[in-house]
């Protein structure tokens, strides 16, 4: 259909009114919203944990009497969170790994707690000090985890007390044609410096060494060290060029089908590989890392999954309330649990679930010897050049050279 | 996903006719154009949707008082308006959408990249100088030793959205009752107050007990009110705790630092580096962002740690692009000459299975491929009885990179050929032969030719995203294997993994350093394509 000319100002009028017209809507929506009956609380954290969370999210409502957000980020939670509390759309409460902390502090991306003695009694000293930095506590844990040795009894019956007896009664299954693997150890081609550190530290070497005020002190750089160069000529001698035990074709993405599929008899893992062992149908116990004979005790690292207070969070009260005086009930900690078996950070909460899991019981025997991952910012340093240095190692190359590069890399990085 | 252009973009054939379409009768017929209905209600639909976005853009402009960015809004509103409601401007109608599109898209992000290279922006140097003092502030503060722990009860003297905020605090120890606001404690009288069973006080005259809503909506005034004591402010932990806390350390404008309260301890503002330095060099963790000048472009060449394995890395990065464009276009024209053949039976079904690895998702493929090429258990090494140790030494992860690549890249080549060589005319090829060429000559001395003019721009663009291809490196090797006296840089590395290493790996953000790096490898790229343009225009005139 033919119109005649449309003067310019008729469309442009249209134009507006159109979009006016839709705005309108959003105005109304707008003008609507009154100051919030109930109190808010937004929360971000990984989907695994989001998911526990969602099952809680009635009754946090109706405990609290506020509306819960809970937000899951799919990947680089950290970072998203960094970049989030930067521009002011961040949460008001953050899940995350406590080794986190140094980093999330220097971006003031988060805040001090203030927990009471009573409090702070409920928890195993090791899980206050995974999440104290600089004398102050930046959160509350709720669960621990660690790596532990988990074996398959059928081929395995007895827990080996030293990583000598663990090789032997491997090369004999590996000679018998029972496994394939003395150990599934993950190495990968860009090494695994959480996994092999039990080794790493019953071999003598450190990472970081301990000031006098209980503070992990950067300027003391154990990689370099001659303990630390002790401890990887162990580890070379367990590897590639050495008996075998550690092979860098072991990766993060087939250890544990690998010991699932019965292909190695001991797996060095944490509680995450316990589903699939358990569908698999193997029969396993699980002890601590064994150290090497005459070595020093092996000390896996122990990792606190943590509350944490966002410093920009528009609900900050609600997310103290939440965090200091919500979390550190038993009830809540024992629900998570049920929803995801990883051993709670609370003692009584672990005590009443320890009867029902025996495997918790061993995972936290195995952290006995266990340290805090460092969760100081230059720790970010360290993972990059050490795993390298681990995986070339670990494929036979000389210890001095790739342990001095690696120490250079690593004091270079720190500044 | 192997390059940025579509197969679609097949370039016209050499032979296009270089005559210019004849000319229009000049009469400039658009002016008549006619306007019907439909056009009206679209133009204004399209027009309305601007005006919306434009305001519910302004919205947050006002609110964070960014006036220039909303002259900018306000500027680019009223150009589209200007040219789509004139009957003039008939090319900027066609151009503008293009053009704003590459300015947000295109022109924005570089600017952006190459202002952050000027700056120290990364993790501990985010926000400005009053965020880091407030953060410094806050986590020094902690609670008084030996004060007492208080139930807490956030109420107000009047109304509740509007009312002075009171912290009634109830001392479990000592049974005392006080009420705190920002001037100080006053002990309520006995009877004048209900306790609850947690200990909480649930009534006092005189004050309104907030809900955790009514608190929730005061929460800012809550996190900051702080109740003067002797030894320091009762603070709210929550809204049903306090405690007596002060703050170690301040800031002092007097001399630009902070002071720790206790020690004594100083530690000044060095505007330069964006950080609180102690006189023994001893640097707080917050710090704040500042303009460092030409320092990451310098150092990204100085520092030995970037610069020492960076030509070798430069060279390994050509290698990898130039392998990655030769090794697919070669097999790519080699099977796309094969399935020309006229007597071929079922090229079409032949050409759907050479098009699979494009269908496929590269992200997947890229770690099936790495998983194969595992030194013990991959299925390379086990179908072929080899002990070859794949990812872990220099030569055998460069092929193996270069391998995965020329699978997911020829499909697209191939497909490009396979266009290009039907625009070919066949009457050139004939009467090559006729001239006495063999099929191989004829394919050297006529075909090939006639494809380079017409697929060349293509593998310039190849080249460029190959010299960038992330994915293929990160994802399969993960740059490595690393020697082992140089844990950082490895032997399949590319300039982008290797910045990525530096700047976001483990290590920690660096956009400053890393925006520095992106501009090398931007010139690097740019110079590189400039060139091949240069050159591939020279060799069409050839054949003009």
């Amino acid at each position: 259909m033919r119109i005649g000319r449309a003067g310019p100002a008729g469309t442009a009028v249209l134009a507006l009114a159109l979009a006016l017209a839709a705005c309108g809507d959003g105005d109304g929506g707008d003008g609507g919203q009154e100051a919030p009956q109930t109190g808010e609380l937004v929360i971000w954290s990984d989907p695994n944990r989001a998911e526990v969370l969602n099952q809680f999210k009635d009754q946090i409502e109706a405990d609290l009497g506020i509306t819960l957000t809970i937000e899951e980020i799919a990947e680089d939670q950290q970072a998203t969170f960094v970049t989030a509390s930067q521009q002011g759309a961040g949460p008001d409460v953050m899940v995350g790994a406590h080794d986190w902390i140094g980093n999330l502090v220097q971006n003031a991306a988060i805040e001090p707690v203030q927990l009471t003695d009573a409090q702070l009694a409920a928890f195993p000293q090791i899980a206050i000090d995974a999440v104290t930095f600089g004398n102050q506590i930046y959160g509350v844990p709720y669960a621990l985890e660690n790596v532990a040795l988990i074996r398959n009894t059928d081929l395995a019956p007895d827990a080996p007390a030293t990583i000598e007896e663990l090789v032997e009664t491997g090369q004999r299954l590996k000679d018998e044609g029972a496994v394939e693997e003395i150990l599934c150890l993950q190495v990968g081609e860009q090494g695994d410096t959480y996994h092999i550190y039990p080794l790493y530290t019953s071999g003598g070497g450190y990472l970081f060494g301990m000031g006098e005020d209980g503070v992990l002190d950067p300027s003391d750089l154990g990689v370099g060290t001659e303990g630390s160069k002790a401890a990887f000529e162990k580890i070379r001698q367990l590897g590639e060029a050495g008996v075998g035990a550690l092979k860098r074709s072991i990766t993060a993405d087939n250890a544990i089908p690998m010991f699932a599929g019965g292909t190695c008899a001991f797996l060095v893992s944490g509680p995450w590989a316990i589903n699939t062992i358990q569908e698999a149908g193997i029969a396993y116990d699980i002890s601590p890392v064994p150290p090497f004979a005459d070595g020093g005790p092996a000390q896996p690292f122990v990792g606190a999954q943590v509350f944490y207070v966002a410093a920009k969070g528009k609900n900050k009260a609600i997310a103290h309330e939440f965090v200091t005086n919500y979390l550190t009930s038993t009830e809540l900690a024992v629900a998570l649990y049920r929803a995801e078996p990883r051993p709670p950070a609370l003692t009584a909460a672990l005590e009443q679930v320890q009867a029902e899991d025996p495997d918790l019981a061993k995972f936290i025997e195995a952290a006995a010897n266990g340290v805090p991952m460092p969760a100081i910012p230059e720790m970010a340093a360290i993972w990059g050049p050490f795993g390298t240095a681990e995986a070339a190692i670990v494929g036979g190359a000389e210890v001095d050279e790739t342990v001095d590069a690696a120490a250079e890399a690593i004091a270079e990085q720190i500044g | 996903m192997v390059t940025g252009y579509e197969p679609g973009a097949v370039p016209a054939t050499p032979r296009a006719p270089r005559t210019r379409p004849p000319s229009r009768p000049v009469g400039d017929r658009h002016r008549d154009a006619p306007v019907t209905v439909t056009g009206l209600a679209v133009k204004a639909v399209l027009l309305g949707l601007v005006a919306a976005i434009a305001i519910w853009a302004a919205f947050p402009l006002i609110r964070a008082r960014a006036w220039w960015g909303l002259a900018v809004l306000v500027a680019a509103t009223l150009a589209i308006f200007a040219v789509y409601l004139s009957r003039r401007h008939i090319p900027a109608k066609y151009l503008l959408p293009g053009t704003l599109l590459l300015i947000v898209f295109q022109l924005l992000p570089v600017i952006y990249t190459v202002a952050v290279a000027f700056t120290n922006f990364g993790d501990g140097h985010r926000g400005t100088k009053q965020e880091a003092i407030a953060a410094i502030q806050t986590a020094s503060v902690t609670r008084v030793p030996g004060s007492a722990e208080y139930a807490l009860t956030v109420a107000t003297a009047g109304g509740a959205a509007t009312g002075d905020l009171v912290f009634l605090l109830h001392d479990p120890a000592t049974g005392e009752v006080l009420a705190g606001d920002a001037d100080g404690l006053t002990r309520l009288p006995e009877g004048s107050y209900e306790l609850d069973a947690a200990g909480r006080v649930s009534r006092a005259a005189g004050y309104t007990v907030l809900t955790i809503g009514q608190a929730g909506a005061r929460s800012q005034e809550i996190t900051d009110l702080a109740v003067p004591t002797e030894r320091g402010a009762i603070l709210a932990a929550g809204l049903s705790r306090a405690y007596e806390g002060s703050a170690q350390r301040r800031y002092d404008a007097a001399c630009d630092c902070i002071v720790d309260l206790s020690t004594g301890q100083r530690w000044v503002a060095d505007d330069d580096v964006g950080s609180f330095v102690s006189a023994d060099g001893d640097r707080l963790a917050q710090g704040w962002r500042v303009t460092v000048g030409f320092d990451n472009l310098t150092r990204a060449l100085t520092d030995p740690r970037i610069s020492g394995p960076f030509l070798e890395t430069v060279a390994w990065n050509f290698g990898f692009a130039f392998g990655s464009v030769l090794l697919t276009f070669a097999l790519g024209v080699l099977l796309a000459v094969t399935l020309q053949h006229e007597r071929l039976r079922g090229r079409a079904l032949y050409r759907i299975l050479l098009v699979l690895p494009y269908a496929m998702p590269a992200f997947a493929m890229f770690l099936v491929w790495r998983d194969m090429f595992n030194a013990d258990f991959g299925l390379i090494n086990r179908v072929f009885g080899l002990d070859v140790d794949w990812l872990g030494s220099q030569w055998t992860a460069r092929a193996a990179v270069l391998l995965v690549n020329t699978w997911l890249g020829y499909p697209y080549m191939f497909l490009i050929s396979t266009g290009a060589l039907q625009a070919i005319p066949r009457d050139l090829i004939e009467a090559a032969r006729i001239d006495g060429a063999g099929g191989f000559v004829a394919f050297r001395r006529v075909t090939l030719p006639l494809l380079m003019v017409a697929v060349m721009p293509l593998l310039i663009a190849s080249f460029a995203f190959n010299f960038n291809n992330f994915n293929a490196i990160f994802l399969v090797t993960g740059g490595g294997p690393f020697p082992p006296d140089s844990p950082l840089a490895g032997a399949t590395d590319l300039l982008i993994t290797y910045t990525y290493r530096l700047a976001f790996g483990a290590s920690g953000a660096q956009y400053g350093l890393a925006s520095a790096v992106s501009i090398y490898i931007f010139l690097i790229v740019a110079t590189f394509s400039v060139i091949a343009f240069r050159r591939t225009r020279q060799h069409e005139e050839v054949f003009r």
